[in-house]
């Protein structure tokens, strides 16, 4: 048996929640967001993910109606959001600060909302109940915001904002103030919740391990344009440019030029002397073009003899060990000086580790280890 | 705690002695048993007794306690409004001129304003009495109250109105809902020193009374040209601990407030 794959964006029927059309953002002269076209579908749990000032939070401001497009239109279930004001939209949104009220108690707080929208007192006792519930605050309903903890404040947030059961909540870097532990309790908590109510969700995060732990899709973001939509998987395994390949984990970038040598398989010639690596890729090079091959440090594999059947193999000399415990880094510099980066797991206690500092040892790799990339 | 240096003692002392000696003599006074205000000749209350039937002081302090009242709200009304434009207006034309022109009521000499609100009245032809002295204290109180409030404002969290908006809130319920819950002790704050003001003015008032209306300062000083009467300690004393009480259980309240809010706090954190 399998399991229906839940990825809308694949199936060319399905129409999408949210669509931003040629939309650009300009405040003054500078340009937040620029001519950004993207489409969010149904229950998706969507990341935008990119370093501060990239225009990831100026878009969610305008999905939440906080921000007029300058340019450009955003729909929402096909209608166009421009001339809805954010009191009007069936989308909510979980603040960066919480934004908790500090003068109403958390029952209040999630009430808030259900009051405007002038449901009867039943019916906002029964939705606020189970909001409490959904998130494990039963016991604090009558307590003030300063009175709990900032993980239960997170959650109040959470509860308030999906109280009125929008059909889109958006999260400004939901988990920020959290730390590490809490902050990953956190991610599988938001995305059980995600899955229970079938909410779409939008993320903004600057935080790469939260985007690819909870969402089904990652947008990277720089300076106001998308640098590409994709899978966590795919963003890591397959990233269009240097710049994700970069941005996301950690990351080999060689740079060369491109012979292609066989059907999808190029000849990378990366310094004078040295043997060309072998890099199989469905994207087209020319002859001679510049090329980036991007190999992530785990798909590296060191080891003391040269591997007899590898496709690429370097030698070099151990310059610093970075160990994190289950895994550790080897920065391996080459007669070129260039370092590229080998993680291998610590399967043994580190007094027996197998390789120290200033050895001399050899990184092989697959020709589909890495990929090949134009810029 | 450690025990103060003979100097600091020294400089304690002069300044408290600086402040308080005038007013504890004026106090003293007050329980005076002669009609002479500088001879003591043993402890009496007469002076408040007769204070009681004086019947132009007591109509004084009613109209400057119908003043202060209606002064104070209307300022503290208009002085939030000005003060959450200035602050949420973003920006607009003529925002800096505005916002300049706000603060300088508070540096004008008190005689020029009182000068210029005079000549406004008689220009347009109103009879001066309690309604111009409150449209007077209302114009400088103002100021004041959009100072107080506009620096609350300032640290106040934007993102708690957009989440009340977010919400479903239209921006006026909003404001009623969240901002002004908020930002009450600011604006309380901002009322009762309008209130002060209006209640200790003089210089503007008695530009802008009218023979019908007559404050407190206004007959006091005054009174106070005719020769200082045993009678003005007495109301002098009165206003003192009317003051003292609400400045004391001014402070007491936000010191209540601030140890509960810690408590809660500390709280929070165990559990």
């Amino acid at each position: 048996m399998t399991l229906p794959v839940f990825e809308p964006w694949n199936d060319p029927e399905a129409k999408p929640l949210i669509e931003f059309q040629n939309v650009t953002k300009r405040f003054g002269d500078f340009t937040a967001i620029d001519d950004l076209t993207i489409g969010i579908y149904e229950r998706e749990f969507f990341a935008l993910l990119g370093p501060s000032g990239c225009g990831k939070t100026t878009l969610m401001r305008m999905l939440a109606g906080f921000e007029t497009p300058t340019e450009g239109k955003i729909f929402l279930s096909g209608q166009d959001m421009a001339p809805v004001p954010p009191n009007k939209r069936a989308v909510n949104m979980m603040f960066q600060s919480y934004a908790l009220f500090p003068h109403l108690s958390i029952w209040d707080n999630i009430a808030f909302g259900l009051k405007r929208e002038g449901q009867s007192k039943g019916e906002i006792e029964t939705r606020v109940s189970d909001m409490l519930r959904l998130t494990r605050l039963e016991k604090f309903a009558r307590r003030k915001p300063h009175q709990i903890s900032g993980g239960q404040r997170q959650r109040v947030a959470l509860a308030r904002s999906l109280a009125k059961a929008p059909k889109l909540l958006l999260l400004d870097e939901p988990l920020g103030a959290l730390d590490k532990k809490l902050r990953q309790d956190t991610q599988f908590e938001l995305m059980d919740i995600q899955e229970k109510t079938g909410t779409t969700f939008v993320i903004v995060t600057h935080d790469q391990e939260e985007a690819m732990t909870v969402a089904s899709r990652v947008a990277v973001m720089d300076n106001g344009k998308i640098i590409q939509v994709a899978t966590p998987a795919d963003i890591y395994e397959a990233p269009n440019s240097t710049y994700v390949a970069d941005f996301i984990g950690d990351v080999n970038l060689i740079e060369g030029t491109a012979t292609p040598t066989d059907e999808d398989t190029y000849a990378l010639h990366w310094r004078e002397g040295a043997e060309p690596l072998t890099v199989k890729t469905a994207t087209t090079f020319s002859d001679g073009q510049t090329a980036h091959l991007a190999i992530r440090p785990e798909k590296v594999t060191i080891s003391a003899e040269r591997p007899e059947d590898a496709d690429n193999a370097v030698q070099g000399k151990i310059l610093d060990i970075a160990y994190l415990g289950n895994i550790s880094t080897y920065h391996v510099e080459l007669p070129s000086g260039a370092v590229i980066k080998a993680q291998a797991a610590n399967t043994r206690r580190i007094a027996r580790r197998s390789y120290t500092w200033e050895d001399t040892v050899w990184l092989s790799w697959t020709a589909t280890a890495g990929v090949l990339l134009a810029d | 705690m450690n025990r103060m240096s003979w100097f600091n003692t020294v400089s304690l002392s002069l300044g408290f002695a600086f402040l308080y000696i005038p007013m504890i003599i004026l106090v003293i006074f007050s329980f005076n048993e002669s009609k002479l205000v500088t001879v003591w000749a043993g402890f009496s209350t007469k002076w408040y007794g007769e204070l009681m039937q004086n019947e132009a002081f007591l109509n004084a302090a009613w109209v400057t306690i119908k003043v202060a009242v209606f002064s104070s709200t209307i300022a503290t009304v208009l002085g939030t409004m000005a003060a959450y434009v200035l602050v949420r207006g973003g920006r607009f034309f003529g925002r800096t001129l505005f916002s300049g022109m706000i603060y300088a009521p508070l540096v004008m000499p008190e005689v020029i304003t009182g000068l210029s609100l005079l000549l406004l009245f008689i220009g347009i032809g109103l009879d001066r009495g309690v309604f111009t002295i409150v449209l007077a204290h209302t114009t400088f109180a103002m100021c004041y109250v959009s100072v107080v409030v506009s620096s609350r404002l300032v640290t106040f969290d934007k993102s708690l109105e957009e989440a009340a908006l977010d919400l479903g809130c239209s921006p006026a319920e909003a404001f009623r809902l969240v901002t002004l819950p908020i930002i009450a002790p600011a604006v309380i704050s901002g009322w009762l020193l309008a209130f002060t003001l209006s209640l200790d003015d003089l210089v503007i008032a008695s530009f802008t009374s009218g023979p019908a209306a007559t404050t407190l300062p206004i007959k006091i000083f005054s009174a106070v040209r005719l020769g200082v009467s045993p009678e003005i300690n007495a109301l002098s004393t009165i206003m003192i601990a009317i003051v003292t009480v609400g400045v004391i259980t001014a402070s007491l309240v936000t010191k209540h407030q601030m140890v509960r809010q810690k408590r809660d706090e500390q709280a929070a954190a165990r559990t």
